[in-house]
């Protein structure tokens, strides 16, 4: 996994809430068995005027010019403003996938669905939770200000405007910290205890020998 | 010290836990299907691990399948790509069962679980599938995860994880007659929102919900995700208990009497507490339609279509404008003029012998109305047909108008053939009215399988109960 320490980007705002997986990525692109190659078919229905499958030449599809996304202004964009409830719905990991493929390295919110938040820091997708009041605030230069940028400080927990003038402190578990500034694959530092789980599986079947 | 259910089954799996609370928890039961799995099959090969207990993954495909014409396989080739790579799977690793496509026991992985009884009492059940909530019915810490931890269950049989804070839905009294399990959790979902159990595992409870079969328990308990909580689940009674008994995972002999002595703890102890609590009155809740684009925008029957200008928090507002806008639909406009294209009986929501007898009941000796393009009926599983067709359900079904098709997630998600077209309208017992979630511009409309029934009689929603 890709590491996440110190990240400046721009700002893209998708100003509405409760925004679901399906959203994020439509089903019919879930067919897929490999994990990359989802960034084009990021928020699909809203973002082309046509229907999108798998295997179509994206570069050649209408573009929905009132999709935020795909206002020149945020073309570059690699942190996303969004509103409460960020995520939720299916648990497709595809989700993340998705949004990181397409250049996203952290998200701001003032809440996720637990699934969703839980699968962005699996893939290096730190999803950073404000209060409504400093995500109101963003929006408001996120749109005043083209080529709006933040920095992301995850060592301090800290988002800041490039020139330091505006800055918020947010939480993150001490371990989802600690995994996603070293870029640690959670399955290696589990195995660490495979003895324990062991132990502890012998004795639970043991005593609950009908879980075998 | 009293414990909740949560507590119960949260601190017989913990294998051990960080200064920070983040703990190893032990999985019992992973279940698996075609969508959500090849890229962690593909993980662990990549480094070279091996699946750590084969004999806890319970397998089969349901969301590519199609539904009807199975002698002709899947067309779709990259569908068929994706069950093949489960099938190739499945063979080199092993696992505990697997109902592959055209199995006759092949069907949606959250109606086949309990089905089999490799849903137990007691398990941590996983499936990279939201809806694994469903399992919770059981007494079970039951939760959806993503293909990463799909991988992390495969490689170390535990996951990485936070307990959530629990909360209580205590529902009192009696659903009227008429008036379902679907209804009274789509009235939760409304009264709570979709974030209302975000952060929580929910234990539903109350007299309403012991009052409520099986099937009703695993209705309520699938859409606790819906309500935002990754798990939600019912304490174990004897209505628990028998229906585990006989099922083909089961245990049997003494082994069965050790294990009802055990699940008959699987309660929360009196005084236990709850970090929040809500309470219901069963006798209040009225046969339920949703109107929006999320499983919050819901109205009952004899009420109308909400008017974004009497909201007044403009996120919100909005929210309605958009989804009015999606839905083609009118303020103000009573829940009863609202007519319908399409109607789909199915999904892990809706799927089970009870939810199909429902629809039946109201079916029987009437016919779909003229204007109806299509209405179809998904068996939850290969078991389930078989049980209908022997009630002679599927007469019933088919008689009236509707299609009688073979098991699968089948419209509720639309990765096979069965979806909306543009600008169609559908009475729908799944869990998620979401934009495009039954086809690319489908306006999908949640209701119990007696109100898809009469709808589908009616032309346009109707209140099930006028028709008993």
């Amino acid at each position: 996994m890709q590491p996440f320490r110190v990240h400046s980007g721009i700002v893209a705002p998708l100003d509405r809430a409760n925004v679901d997986t399906d959203a994020i990525i439509p089903k019919q692109f879930l067919k897929s068995i490999k994990r990359s190659g989802f960034g084009p078919n990021l928020f699909d229905e809203w973002r082309y005027l046509d229907h999108g499958e798998p295997g179509m030449d994206h570069t050649k599809r209408p573009h929905n010019p009132q999709f935020v996304l795909n206002d020149p202004r945020y073309a570059r964009a690699s942190i996303l403003l969004a509103r409460r409830n960020f995520g939720c719905g299916s648990s497709r990991e595809h989700a993340p996938w998705a949004l990181a493929d397409f250049g996203f390295r952290a998200l701001i919110a003032p809440s996720y669905a637990d699934i969703f938040h839980n699968n962005c820091y699996k893939n290096g997708l730190l999803p950073i939770v404000l209060p409504e009041s400093q995500v109101d605030r963003l929006f408001a230069d996120t749109y005043a200000f083209p080529g709006f940028q933040l920095t992301i400080d995850l060592e301090r927990q800290v988002v800041a405007t490039v020139d330091g003038a505006l800055a918020f402190g947010f939480d993150v578990e001490p371990f989802r910290k600690h995994c996603l500034l070293n870029g640690l694959d959670d399955i290696g530092l589990t195995l660490q205890h495979a003895d324990t789980i062991q132990e502890f599986e012998a004795k639970r079947l043991a005593e609950q020998p009908w879980l075998v | 010290m009293a414990r909740t259910l949560y507590d119960k089954l949260w601190d017989s799996h913990v294998v051990r836990e960080e200064a920070d609370g983040t703990a190893l928890l032990y999985i019992d039961r992973h279940l698996v299907h075609e969508v959500t799995s090849p890229q962690a099959y593909e993980g662990l090969a990549l480094a070279g691990r091996k699946p750590w207990r084969v004999s806890s993954v319970v397998a089969t495909a349901d969301h590519n399948t199609p539904t009807k014409d199975w002698h002709r396989g899947i067309e779709d080739p990259i569908s068929r790509m994706q069950v093949e790579t489960l099938d190739q799977n499945i063979r080199a690793h092993g696992a505990k069962a697997y109902f592959p496509f055209l199995h006759k026991h092949q069907g949606i992985v959250h109606v086949i679980g309990p089905e089999q009884g490799a849903t137990l009492p007691g398990m941590t059940v996983v499936c990279g599938d939201s809806h694994t909530s469903t399992h919770g019915a059981f007494a079970a810490l039951a939760f959806g995860i993503g293909t990463s931890e799909v991988e992390h269950v495969l490689a170390t049989q535990c996951l990485i994880m936070k307990k959530a804070k629990s909360m209580l839905i205590r529902v009192d009294g009696r659903l009227p007659a008429g008036v379902t399990a679907k209804d009274l959790v789509l009235a939760i979902i409304g009264r709570i929102g979709t974030a209302g159990g975000t952060g929580h595992a929910i234990e539903f409870a109350g007299e309403a919900i012991r009052a409520l079969s099986m099937e009703g328990r695993m209705t309520v308990c699938n859409m606790a995700i819906e309500a935002g909580a990754r798990a939600g689940m019912v304490a174990a009674d004897q209505r628990t208990i028998d229906y585990v008994k006989g099922r083909p995972f089961a245990p049997t002999g003494a082994m069965w009497d050790r294990a009802v002595a055990h699940w008959r703890t699987l309660v929360s102890d009196d005084g236990a507490r709850y970090d929040t609590t809500h309470v219901f009155a069963a006798a209040a809740v009225r046969p339920q339609v949703t109107w929006g684009t999320s499983p919050e925008m819901v109205a009952a029957i004899d009420e109308r279509v909400p008017d974004p200008d009497r909201e007044r928090d403009a996120t919100r507002r909005e929210g309605i404008a958009r989804a009015l806008a999606y839905m083609g639909l009118t303020p103000n406009t009573p829940m009863t003029d609202i007519r319908i294209d399409k109607v789909f009986i199915g999904s892990c929501t809706n799927s089970r012998i009870e939810d199909l007898r429902q629809a039946a009941a109201v079916v029987r000796g009437r016919r779909v109305a003229g204007s109806v393009k299509l209405a179809l009926v998904v068996p939850g599983s290969g078991l389930v047909k078989a049980q209908a067709e022997a009630e002679g359900l599927d007469r019933v079904f088919r008689d009236a108008g509707f299609e009688w098709r073979e098991p699968g997630c089948s419209m509720c998600l639309a990765m096979n053939d069965d979806r909306l077209a543009p600008g169609e309208r559908c009475a729908s017992t799944s869990n998620r009215n979401f934009e495009g979630r039954q086809g690319a511009g489908g306006r999908t409309h949640l209701v119990s399988p007696a109100m898809a029934a009469a709808a589908a009689v009616a032309g346009h929603f109707v209140d099930v109960r006028r028709l008993y």
